[in-house]
């Protein structure tokens, strides 16, 4: 199962609390992640990518043990955790 | 940010930042709370009942059926640019139905929803109409910020963008004309274009839905044709640049600016915040500044930012850049903080409750 961390204007939206938990099958990409995302909580369609082009939005960040990942290629090591929304860092 | 003429309960606002593009927001309850349209919980309580994102989902109709396939728009170097959605700038809820709400977004174009705003349909003839691939953007970028409906022929919308000017349909929305006969821009290859001019906002009194009045972004202009023609009432004003422009509740003829220093200086000449009153429809005007400060200030009030209760004497509200809101419960002759230290005021929106 993937572990993902919404920001909090997403679980306001999406009406959750905490991590969301998603089951992927096949290769992890983050373009398979935002689909699983979007076909769980549909109300977010829109507001991490784009409705049309599917273009991710630019300051929509990915972070993983302090690293932002961003290109749309699968991912090869085994995630459990990940949180997505803005970059403080 | 408007509420419903018909339900007052019924408030849209418009919600838009680079990290998650646009958010439609909707309250029942007089603003108490709000949802994106279609995402109430209790939509959420059936497997069925997700909503799909649809209340962001802003799409420019490209099918020959309803509109012309238009895919670009001029540039700012005058080169053409593919149409991009990129945001709402302006909520006009209907005159009769709260589900049927409009929305001016950029790049300029004109939506509506008839279902609360849950899904948005272009109201493609506008931006199809000839003069769609001669639009420019502004400095603030090619929005459609001010919507018009006449309250005596539904027909009839009027709507003004940044930086191509006035448009009006006589059909629903189905054929749209330039409505910029009279405007006269300096800084524009031909002065008197047809298109090309940067409105900043226009405002009409519903019992005399012929006079419009508008703030371009220098000249304070009057049409008393619909917009057919128009000519400048800036008269005695210490600048004639300046986003909002309002009118009184109870007297059409009385009307309000707040000039701006210039094109590039958006603060207030001298440093002092001051209302415009004009009671002749224009040209002669006076100084509000009663309750306003007078020295180095140094704010802007955006297009929207202003607005007029329906009481008697009539109440007007501003907001700020700097996060007041400015309120007079006379017409304009006293003013007094009733919010300070919020972000800048983007929007206002008075509402006379029963």
């Amino acid at each position: 199962m993937i572990r993902v961390i919404l920001p909090p204007n997403l679980r306001t939206l999406a009406h959750v609390d905490g991590e969301v938990g998603l089951e992927l099958n096949g290769t992890l990409t983050q373009r398979s992640l935002l689909d699983a995302v979007e076909a769980k909580y549909p109300m977010l369609r829109g507001t991490m990518r784009d409705h049309v082009t599917q273009v991710r939005r630019p300051m929509v960040r990915f972070l993983r043990a302090a690293k932002i990942c961003l290109m749309n290629r699968p991912m090869r090591r085994c995630l459990t955790r990940l949180r997505m929304g803005q970059n403080h860092s | 940010m408007k509420g419903s003429p018909v339900n007052p309960d019924r408030i849209y606002a418009s919600q838009t930042s680079a990290w998650f593009g646009q958010i439609i927001q909707c309250s029942d309850d007089g603003g108490k709370t709000w949802n994106p349209p279609g995402t109430k919980p209790e939509d959420l309580m059936t497997p069925d009942g997700m909503a799909k994102g649809e209340s962001n989902m802003f799409v420019y109709d490209a099918s020959p059926e309803t509109g012309k396939p238009l895919t670009t728009h001029q540039w700012y170097d005058g080169t053409q640019h593919p149409w991009e959605f990129k945001r709402v700038w302006h909520l006009e809820p209907s005159l009769h139905d709260p589900d049927h709400v409009y929305a001016g977004v950029e790049d300029a174009a004109l939506f509506q929803s008839k279902d609360g705003g849950k899904s948005w349909h272009e109201l493609a003839g506008l931006r199809g109409s000839d003069t769609g691939p001669k639009w420019q953007p502004g400095a603030g970028g090619m929005c459609l910020h001010t919507i018009l409906l006449d309250p005596n022929n539904p027909e009839r919308i009027s709507i003004a963008i940044s930086a191509a000017g006035a448009f009006r349909t006589d059909d629903g929305g189905k054929t749209w004309k330039p409505i910029n006969r009279g405007l006269h821009s300096q800084y524009i290859p031909d002065p008197n274009a047809e298109v090309g001019h940067c409105v900043h906002r226009i405002a009409m009194h519903p019992s005399r839905p012929n006079t419009l009045f508008m703030q371009k972004h220098w000249d304070v202009m009057r049409s008393d044709d619909a917009g057919d023609s128009w000519h400048e009432v800036s008269g005695n004003l210490p600048s004639d640049f300046g986003f909002p422009i309002d009118v009184h509740a109870h007297e059409p003829e009385t009307i309000y600016v707040v000039p701006i220093k210039s094109d590039s200086e958006h603060y207030p000449p001298s440093g002092r915040l001051r209302v415009y009153r004009s009671r002749t429809g224009g040209n002669d005007w006076e100084a509000l500044t009663k309750g306003l400060p007078q020295r180095n200030c140094y704010v802007n009030v955006l297009r929207d930012a202003m607005s007029v209760d329906s009481l008697d004497p009539c109440g007007v509200y501003f907001g700020t850049t700097g996060g007041q809101v400015y309120a007079s419960v006379d017409a304009g002759d006293k003013w007094k903080p009733i919010v300070r230290d919020l972000p800048a005021v983007l929007s206002v929106e008075a509402q006379t409750l029963p």
